[in-house]
C-alpha cells in the first residue's frame, strides 16, 4: 500500500498536487490513513476553530461545535442545521426557470427547456457560496443527497475514535 | 420411412454427475443464498493451497482472453468493431456465471451469461440440444440483451464428453433490419419494429454456421457484408478461447480449472466488498436523472399515434452502503417504460453497471460475476428499467441506462471526496451523444447504413482535483475512440466540413467538466439517403457536483438546398469548422440564404431525407462540472479562452473573470479584477436568491394547480402509478392534501400501457430468469 506525506495531501486539497504522485494515488491500493491525514489538512484551512467530523463540499463540513453538536457548516461559519437534517432546507434558493436565466449560463440551445427542466441553485445565506446545483423537473422535492453513517465509519472503517457527539 | 431421432429429447447428462444443467444451477444458488458466499465457497482452497498457481491460472486466462479480442478484432471489416472496439469475450462456467472477460464492451459479462441461464431454464440441453461444437446466437431484448445490435455468440466448452463452461463472444453491428436504419434507431415503438430478434438459436453445428441461418441471417440486415464477417470475428475469438481453455486443462489438470471457475467468482465478489470499504463511506446516498423523450414533435415519425407523446424518463437511485461492504441500489419510483425504443432490461441495468464501476470502484481486471453476488438490485417490475410488457423496444437501451447511472458517479463521488480520496472524484458522464445514424445508397451503389460511433468520445466529468478530459470517452466503452476523419470517411458517404473542440459543452465548475466535440458533415455522393438525430435536447441527465453545472444540453442543425454543389465550383464561402456559438451562428451566412434550416432542440428525429450537398451537424456532449464555478482559477480560464473552449461572454457571467485580449486575439484574465467581481457576484447570488422553505411556498401551490407541462405531470404519473412509497415521500415532502393526485388519465395524452401490460413470463413453456428484487 502506497501512503503520502502530509504535504502531499495539503496539495491534493489544493489541487496542486504534481500528477506523478496523482496518477500513483489514482493507480494503487487505497492508502487508509488518507481520510485523517485530509481532515487535518482541511482543518488547517478552515477558519472555524470547531473540528471537522466530516467534509461534505468544498466549502461545506460536518463539524463538531463547541458543545459537542454536530451540525452542517459552510467554511465562512454559517451554521445550516443539524447533521442528520438536509442542508440545502436551511440554504438560499435560486430557480433558473425562465429561458432568459438559462441563457446567463449558457449560449442559446445550450440549457434546457425549462418546461422540462430547472436548474436550482444552493447558496450560503452568508457568504453566498454556491454549495450545489440541482437539475430537476419542476416539482421535484428538496432531495436529501447524503445520510452518512459517521460512528460505523470512524469505527469499523477508518479505526478512529468516534468525535464526541451531545445528545 | 420417417424414423425420430432419440438424441432430441430427453435427458442428456452434461455434467455426467446425474443433475440437468437446471439442476446443479439451482444448487449453486441455494448455497450462495445460505451462506453469503458464491457456491457456498466459505473458503478459496485452491487459492489458499496454491496461491501462484492460481494467479498463474489467471492470468493465462485473463491474457488470452485479450489477446483473441485484439486478433478477433482484426477479421471485422465495421469501423465499430475494428476501430472503436465495440467487442467483448467472457468465459463462463458451466452455470452461466461470469469466470473472467476480456477489455471492451464490459457490460455482456451478464447479458450473455443471462442468455446461458434462459437456455438452462428453458432444458436447451433436450431441444434443442447442447453439443461439442455447437453454437448458439442471441440478441433477445426480453431475455437481457441491452440492445438487438449487440449480437452474441455463444459455444459450449467440453472436456472428456462433459460440459464444463462457455465462452461467448458480442459485436455491436451496424444494423440489424430495424423500421429504420442504423444500429440503434428510433423510428419503431416496439419489439416488433426493433429488428431481427434471435433467441439463443443454435446457429452452428461442428464448429460450422448452418446454411439456413447464413441464408436468413444476411437478408434480415442492410449491411450483410459487415454482418458476416463481425460473426467470423466472434466465432474465430470464440474457438480461440476455447482452445485456450483446452490447453490450460491440459497443463494444469480440469480438477484445478473447476476449482478456479468457481473459486474466482467468490473472489470477485469479495474483492468488490473490500474495494467498497477501502474507498467509500457507509451511508445512504439519493440521487436522480432525467431523460427527455420528445416524440410529439412532427418529426417523430412513428407508426403508432399511441406513442405521440411528450415523456420524461425518471430515475431515482437510493444507493445503500452497508457496515459490512455490502451495498445496495434501489430504483424505487423510477417512472414506467414507454413505447420508445430505450427500456432497459433489468440484465442490462445489472450487467452494464459494470462498465461503468470498472472505471471508478474496480478499476481491475478481476470483473466477473462476483461483483453481481455482492450487490443488492431493486428494480421495481414495470419500470423503463424492469419493464413488464413482452412488446417493449430496445434498440438504444443505453440512452436511459448511461443517464440513470449518472446519478451513481454522483454518489460514488461524495463517498470519495468525504473520505479524501479527490483523485476519484467524477462529476459524472457526459449524454452519449448525438448519434448520426442513417442508411440508403452509399458511395459504392450499394445499400448501406451508419451508425457513427464518434459518441465514443464525449467529454468526461469534472474531478476533483482538475478538469475533465476533453472529447475522450464514452462510459459505456473505457476504450473509447473517436475514429480518423478517413476511416470514417470511407465508411459513409459523408464529407468532413470541421471538426473541432465544442465551445462551452463542458459543465461550468471550480474544475469543469471536458468539453465534447461536434463535426460538420456534408452527404456526398449519396442516393436515397437519410439520416437521423438521436440525443438530449430539452433535458441534461448529468447534473454537476457540489457547485458545478451540468454540461451543456444538445441541439440540432440540418440543412437542405444549400447551394453548397455550385458554392463549391465557384468558389464562393462554405460552412466549414465549428458552430461556435449558437447564439450567432455562422453556418448560415456561408450557405444559400433561401436554404432550409433546422435549428433546434429536437435532437430526437426519425429518418428523414438527405440530398447531396445537405449538411448535419453531429456535436457530442460534454461532461458535467465539480466546485463553485467562482473557485476557478484565472489562469484555467484564461487557458479556456485561448483554446476557444469557452466563449468570452460565459467566462465573465458564470466565472466572474475580468479579461481583455490583444491585437493578436489573446485574452489575459485579470486576477485582481476578478477577485474583486467575485465578491461582487457572492453578493448579486444573494440579492437574486430566497430561502428555500420561502420558494417552497410557491412551488407548492403550483404543484395544487397543477401548474406544470404535461411531459412533467405525465413522468410524475407513471411514478406514482408504480410505487406508493414514492407518491408517499412526494406527498409528504409538499405537506399535500389527501386527495390530490396526478394520473395519466387526466393529461389528454395517450396512455396504451398505462393498464393493460402481458409480461414475458405469461407466454407458454417459457421460463424467464428473474436477477433482482422486482
Ligand atoms: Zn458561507
Amino acid at each position: 500500500m502506497s501512503t503520502y506525506t502530509n504535504e502531499q495531501v495539503a496539495h491534493l486539497v489544493e489541487g496542486t498536487l504534481d500528477w506523478e504522485t496523482t496518477f500513483r494515488m489514482l493507480s494503487m491500493p487505497k492508502d487508509n490513513s488518507r481520510f485523517k491525514q485530509y481532515v487535518e489538512a482541511l482543518q488547517k484551512k478552515v477558519s472555524f476553530k470547531d473540528r471537522i467530523v466530516l467534509p461534505l463540499g468544498p466549502h461545506l463540513y460536518i463539524v463538531q461545535t463547541d458543545r459537542k453538536q454536530w451540525v452542517t457548516k459552510c467554511d465562512c461559519g454559517h451554521e445550516f442545521c443539524d447533521y442528520r437534517e438536509n442542508w440545502k432546507m436551511h440554504a438560499h434558493i435560486y430557480v433558473r426557470d425562465t429561458e432568459e436565466a438559462m441563457t446567463e449560463v449558457y449560449p442559446k440551445l445550450m440549457a434546457p427547456d425549462t418546461q422540462w427542466q430547472v436548474y436550482r441553485e444552493y447558496y450560503c445565506p452568508s457568504c453566498g457560496a454556491l454549495h450545489d446545483v440541482e437539475a430537476p423537473t419542476p416539482w421535484y422535492p428538496v432531495i436529501h443527497d447524503f445520510e452518512p453513517d459517521i460512528e460505523a465509519f470512524y469505527k469499523e472503517w477508518v479505526n478512529l475514535p468516534v468525535p464526541e457527539r451531545a445528545a | 420411412m420417417n424414423m425420430m431421432t432419440p438424441n432430441e429429447t430427453g435427458f442428456a447428462d452434461l455434467l455426467k454427475n446425474g443433475q440437468t444443467l437446471k439442476q446443479f444451477r439451482d444448487g449453486i444458488i441455494e448455497r450462495t443464498q445460505k451462506t453469503g458466499h458464491y457456491n457456498g465457497l466459505e473458503k478459496l482452497e485452491l487459492r489458499d493451497a496454491d496461491p501462484i498457481g492460481y494467479e498463474k491460472l489467471f492470468s493465462k486466462l485473463r491474457g488470452g482472453l485479450v489477446h483473441a479480442r485484439e486478433t478477433a478484432k482484426k477479421i471485422a471489416a465495421s469501423p465499430i468493431v475494428e476501430q472503436e472496439g465495440e467487442l467483448c469475450f467472457t468465459l463462463y462456467n458451466a452455470v452461466g456465471d461470469c469466470v473472467l472477460t476480456s477489455t471492451g464492451i464490459i457490460i455482456h459479462v451478464g447479458t450473455m451469461g443471462a442468455a446461458i441461464k434462459y437456455m438452462i431454464e428453458n432444458n436447451w440441453e433436450a431441444n434443442p440440444g447442447i453439443n461439442p461444437g455447437d453454437m448458439f446466437t442471441n440478441n433477445d431484448c426480453s431475455i437481457g440483451n441491452v440492445h438487438p445490435c449487440d449480437i452474441a455468440t455463444i459455444v459450449p466448452i467440453f472436456w472428456e464428453d462433459r460440459l464444463i463452461g462457455w465462452v461467448g463472444g458480442v459485436t455491436h453491428v451496424i444494423d440489424t433490419g430495424a423500421v429504420t436504419p442504423g444500429s440503434m434507431s428510433t423510428g419503431q415503438t416496439q419489439r416488433f419494429g426493433d429488428g431481427y430478434m434471435i433467441t439463443c438459436r443454435k446457429t452452428g453445428v461442428n464448429d460450422t454456421p448452418l446454411r439456413d441461418w447464413l441464408h436468413e441471417s444476411q437478408r434480415s440486415v442492410r449491411t450483410p457484408k459487415y454482418w458476416i464477417l463481425d460473426e467470423k470475428t466472434r466465432i474465430a475469438g470464440c474457438h480461440m478461447i476455447r482452445e485456450l481453455v483446452e490447453e490450460v486443462i491440459r497443463a494444469d489438470g480440469i480438477e484445478a480449472y473447476e476449482k478456479f471457475a468457481y473459486e474466482v467468482i467468490e473472489e470477485g465478489r469479495r474483492g468488490l466488498q473490500s474495494r467498497i470499504k477501502a474507498m467509500t463511506l457507509p451511508g445512504k446516498y439519493r440521487k436522480v436523472s432525467f431523460v427527455d423523450v420528445p416524440y410529439k414533435h412532427e418529426d417523430v415519425q412513428v407508426s403508432n399515434a399511441f406513442a405521440k407523446l411528450d415523456s420524461i424518463m425518471h430515475s431515482p437511485c437510493e444507493m445503500t452502503i452497508k457496515g459490512d461492504g455490502k451495498w445496495r441500489l434501489d430504483f424505487e419510483g423510477a417512472s414506467r417504460w414507454g413505447w420508445h425504443t430505450f427500456n432497459a432490461h433489468q440484465v442490462a441495468f445489472t450487467s452494464g453497471i459494470w462498465v461503468m464501476m470498472c472505471q471508478t470502484l474496480v478499476p481491475t481486471q478481476r470483473i466477473n460475476d462476483g461483483a453481481y453476488f455482492a450487490t443488492e438490485f431493486r428494480l421495481p417490475k414495470g419500470t423503463w428499467c424492469n419493464p413488464d410488457d413482452r412488446r417493449t423496444g430496445h434498440a438504444y437501451a443505453w440512452h436511459f441506462l448511461v443517464s440513470g447511472w449518472a446519478a451513481l458517479w454522483r454518489g460514488l463521488s461524495q463517498a470519495y471526496f468525504s473520505r479524501g480520496y479527490l483523485e476519484e472524484v467524477n462529476a459524472g458522464n457526459a449524454n452519449t451523444s448525438n448519434w448520426l445514424q442513417g442508411g440508403g445508397i452509399n458511395q459504392d451503389g450499394e445499400i448501406h447504413a451508419v451508425n457513427s460511433f464518434e459518441a465514443s468520445s464525449c467529454g468526461t466529468g469534472a474531478c476533483a482535483v482538475k478538469d475533465g478530459l476533453n472529447h475522450a470517452a464514452a462510459i459505456w466503452n473505457p476504450e473509447g475512440d473517436m475514429g480518423d476523419i478517413e476511416i470514417w470517411e470511407m465508411a459513409e458517404p459523408l464529407l468532413y466540413m470541421g471538426r473541432n473542440v465544442k465551445a462551452n459543452s463542458g459543465g461550468y465548475g471550480k474544475y469543469r467538466g471536458g468539453c465534447g466535440f461536434e463535426t460538420l458533415r456534408m452527404v456526398w455522393n449519396a442516393q436515397d439517403w437519410t439520416m437521423f438525430f438521436m440525443g438530449n435536447g430539452f433535458m441534461n441527465s448529468d447534473w454537476g457536483l457540489m457547485g458545478g453545472y451540468p454540461s451543456a444540453t444538445g441541439y440540432r442543425f440540418e440543412a437542405h438546398k444549400t447551394g453548397l454543389e455550385r458554392r463549391i465550383a465557384n468558389g464562393e464561402s462554405l460552412p466549414l469548422g465549428g458552430d461556435i456559438d449558437p447564439s450567432a451562428p455562422t453556418y448560415e451566412h456561408n450557405i444559400d440564404a433561401t436554404a432550409q434550416v433546422k435549428r433546434d432542440k429536437q435532437c430526437m428525429t426519425t429518418e428523414d431525407c438527405y440530398a447531396n450537398h445537405d449538411l448535419y451537424l453531429n456535436y457530442l456532449r460534454g461532461g458535467p462540472g465539480f466546485g463553485d464555478p467562482i473557485d476557478r482559477e484565472p489562469a484555467a480560464i484564461e487557458k479556456d479562452l485561448n483554446e476557444r473552449f469557452l466563449l468570452p461572454e460565459y467566462a465573465g457571467k458564470v466565472y466572474g473573470a475580468v479579461f481583455s485580449q490583444d491585437a493578436k486575439g489573446t485574452y489575459t484574465v485579470d486576477a485582481a479584477k476578478t477577485r474583486a467581481r467575485r465578491a461582487e457576484m457572492r453578493k448579486e447570488r444573494l440579492a437574486r436568491a430566497v430561502p428555500v422553505r420561502e420558494w417552497m411556498k410557491e412551488e407548492r401551490e403550483r404543484i395544487l394547480n397543477k401548474h406544470a407541462s404535461t411531459a412533467v405531470q405525465h413522468m410524475f404519473a407513471t411514478s406514482f402509478a408504480l410505487s406508493e412509497k414514492f407518491t408517499k415521500q412526494f406527498k409528504d415532502f409538499w405537506n399535500l392534501p389527501a386527495d390530490w393526485m396526478v394520473s395519466e388519465d387526466e393529461l389528454g395524452v395517450p396512455s396504451y400501457g398505462s393498464k393493460h401490460r402481458m409480461d414475458l413470463s405469461l407466454m407458454p413453456d417459457v421460463t424467464t430468469v428473474v436477477q433482482v428484487e422486482e
